[in-house]
């Protein structure tokens, strides 16, 4: 058989693996839970990811554009990225799927014409990553945004409108906060 | 094949502590994080109110500067509220660990803390408390779930106490009815005894001691600020909605929280009570006056010790008994409810001088209201619009497809459920509520309650709001909802950039900026714009 319909037939096995490393990224006690919860409003981080998984894998066996592959890839990254993770910690989940297959594939991937496919389908996975690093950037400049428009900013902006307050270009949007 | 590092190679200068099941306890030190934590309470604004030990410090810093006997200040305070709070001494006992509580938690669901669930941040208290005041704690020590106090041990209770919106998620699920946030509450309690505050929490607080409100505003510009409202809205509308202040023999005071006052889109909801009580003056005669003195629903102090709560509360009754009005009205705000609504009346009451609310348009008696004397604005709304007194046209809500957001103490800490969906379905034709364990009791905080709200942990800020954010993400791509309403202040600072993060498309307002934007006022010019000056939708084709 060769690789790519093998990765159609062991979707649900290597699917759920890589779910587990994912989760696995977590504290132990955290597991359990993303793991075992099925309801999707009380179990976001699980189920996102989850659903995410899915669909990127089916990109990546099938193949996918890059708009695609950010949609799936956004929701599990820009959670991350306010998660206790550092920057590779985030993203690097996308790179462990080739262990995972490699793993689940071991014996295939011995034969000298999976080649082909395989290079084909790391390549795939390599992208995949970058897009990550995209995202994850997106995420963390989306959240210094959010610090340097804090709710004292807006109430000066507030002030500036009704015409008591000019707000100085250089004026600190921190200050007083030490 | 690829030449990548396997994951444990790659990750093995990571440092990534991960805790595990049974000992918890040996966690520390704990890694205090930007993003999570907040800054510290500025020594002026301690200074202003008497809080003890201010100077200028970082909970970054290595050395937190305490007082030299900070173990006995805080043994003999934790022994203090036990004796005082009943229920703070049943807490600490009669937790069986059953884990109902656990998965409960915002932010253990948006973090993936496990410190976050909330037996374990009742287990900080709990773990002292077994030490200090219990003989099997003594003896057994740590296989008994006890430990001495200690610096490291202080450290996590600073982290993980701030990191609890008080918001009690987690006491609708548990057996007993306990109540993690009253242990929260008593925990800040113990640290501000020796100088342990942020600043987003000692600064209202000592502004709100000073001036009357959060921001430290002073009379005239709150004034100003009102009459700001009132050009807009007449530009508007084209009718004068000017309010009366400190009005003496008024029937009803009105207060709200100051954020309502100074800060977008709050602002819009303020304009919404201008013009409601404008209409009712007009149509009805309604005598309502404003105060400027008494210009802060909110209280920080909830959320530093019972005695601040009650200092900073004072101020209500003390207004309305200058003023001689028969009741008070309440704006759109939450931990201002809890407040009214479980300690008020025990802290600055009984308020003899005042009158059962009764509503003088309907004659409605709220009896719910007996003995606070204050009555929501949603409940007051809702009984204008059951008693078909207000003149609306829902249609010019019609671009907004919304759902509600039942924020943490109006719902939790006072069972406000129906009103608020009440009037929205009165006043708009698009309403969606979220997924049914996502709101009402089972609501999820917005993730920046209880002086949560700064800057600096906006990282913290996001995780816990997120289960509130995909609950809106799932009405918004369903059903293209396009606005979330809420009933508080501090949700109405504290969603816009929770969805600008998660829910990109979906917009904050106070139901009483709907109710507005609804309202045909007497002798309006034809409405062309809604409050917030954009154009209305009949009239873009
Ligand atoms: S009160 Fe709210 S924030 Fe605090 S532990 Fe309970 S669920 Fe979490
Ligand atoms: S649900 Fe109640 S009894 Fe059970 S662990 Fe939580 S606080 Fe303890």
């Amino acid at each position: 058989m060769g690789l790519d319909k093998l990765l159609r037939k062991k979707k649900a096995t290597i699917v759920r693996r890589w779910f587990d490393v994912v989760v696995d990224t977590y504290p132990v006690d955290t597991r359990r839970f993303l793991k075992s919860q099925q309801d999707p409003f009380a179990n976001p981080v699980g189920r996102t990811t989850m659903t995410g998984l899915k669909h990127l894998y089916d990109g990546i066996v099938e193949g996918m554009d890059r708009e695609t592959a950010a949609t799936h890839l956004d929701p599990i990254i820009r959670i991350r990225a306010v998660q206790d993770f550092t920057p590779a910690m985030a993203v690097a989940f996308v790179l462990d799927l080739k262990n995972v297959v490699k793993s689940v594939c071991n014996e295939e991937l011995q034969r000298g014409d999976a080649l082909p496919e395989w290079l084909r389908f790391e390549h795939r996975v390599d992208a995949l990553a970058l897009t990550g690093f995209d995202i994850y950037m997106s995420c963390r400049e989306k959240i210094f945004q959010l610090k340097a428009d804090n709710e004292r900013t807006r109430v000066m902006q507030t002030f500036a409108r009704a015409g008591l307050l000019k707000i100085e270009p250089e004026a600190d949007a921190n200050s007083g906060a030490k | 094949m690829s030449d990548l590092p396997n994951r444990e190679a790659f990750f093995s200068n990571i440092d990534h502590s991960i805790p595990t099941a049974k000992d918890w306890m040996d966690t520390l030190p704990v890694d205090i994080r930007k993003g999570i934590a907040c800054y510290a309470g500025n020594p002026k604004s301690l200074e202003y109110v008497g809080l003890p030990n201010p100077r200028t410090w970082s909970c970054f810093d290595e050395d937190w500067q305490l007082p030299e006997n900070w173990q006995q200040i805080l043994h003999e305070g934790f022994k203090e509220r036990l004796e005082k709070f009943r229920s703070f001494k049943v807490f600490m006992d009669i937790c069986v660990r059953c884990g109902a509580c656990a998965d409960k938690c915002h932010f253990f669901i948006g973090t993936g803390d496990p410190k976050n669930m909330p037996v374990l941040r009742a287990e900080l208290l709990r773990s002292v408390y077994r030490n200090d005041f219990t003989r099997v704690g003594k003896l057994l020590g740590k296989i008994g779930g006890a430990r001495p106090m200690s610096l490291e041990v202080l450290r996590e209770w600073w982290y993980y106490l701030f990191q609890c919106t008080e918001c009690r998620r987690c006491s609708v699920f548990c057996p007993y009815g306990i109540d993690t946030a009253e242990i929260t509450i008593m925990g800040r309690e113990l640290l501000n005894l020796i100088g342990l505050n942020i600043d987003w929490i000692a600064t209202p607080v000592a502004n709100c001691y000073r001036t009357g409100n959060h921001l430290g505003i002073q009379p005239h510009a709150f004034k100003d600020m009102l009459e700001f409202f009132v050009e807009d809205i007449e530009d508007i509308t084209g009718v004068n909605c000017m309010p009366q202040f400190q009005k003496k023999g008024a029937d009803i005071l009105f207060i709200t929280p100051s954020g309502d006052v100074f800060a977008d889109p709050g602002t819009y909801t303020c304009m919404g009570y201008l013009m409601l009580f404008q209409f009712l003056k007009e149509k009805y005669g309604l005598d309502i006056t404003w105060s400027t003195y008494a210009s802060e629903g909110g209280n920080f102090g909830f959320f530093t010790s019972h005695e601040m709560m009650k200092r900073l509360n004072a101020k209500m009754y003390a207004e309305a008994k200058r003023l001689g009005v028969k009741w008070i009205l309440g704006g759109e705000c939450g931990h201002m409810w809890r407040v009214i609504n479980q300690y008020m009346d025990t802290m600055n009451g009984p308020a003899d001088f005042l009158e059962v609310p009764v509503n003088p348009i309907t004659g409605t008696r709220f009896e719910n209201a007996r003995s606070t004397k204050m009555v929501h604005i949603t409940e007051f709304t809702a009984d204008l619009i059951q008693h078909n007194k207000l003149d609306l046209d829902p249609s010019r809500n019609d671009h907004l497809k919304v759902t509600f957001h039942d924020s943490c103490n109006p719902s939790r800490g006072m069972g406000l459920f129906e009103e608020p969906r009440y009037v929205i379905r009165n006043v708009c034709n698009h309403f969606y509520d979220m997924p049914r364990n996502t709101i009402r009791e089972s609501t999820f905080c917005c993730g920046s309650g209880a002086g949560l709200n700064a800057g600096e942990d906006m990282e913290l800020r996001m995780a816990g709001g997120l289960p509130r954010a995909n609950a809106v993400k799932t009405v918004h791509e369903q059903h293209g909802v396009n606005t979330l309403a809420c009933i508080c202040a501090i949700d109405r600072a504290a969603l816009p950039p929770l969805m600008e993060y998660w829910v990109p498309g979906v917009e904050v307002t106070g139901v009483h900026e709907m109710v507005a934007n609804a309202l045909n006022l007497p002798g309006q010019n034809e409405r062309e714009t809604d409050l917030r000056g954009e154009e209305l939708p009949q009239l873009e084709e």
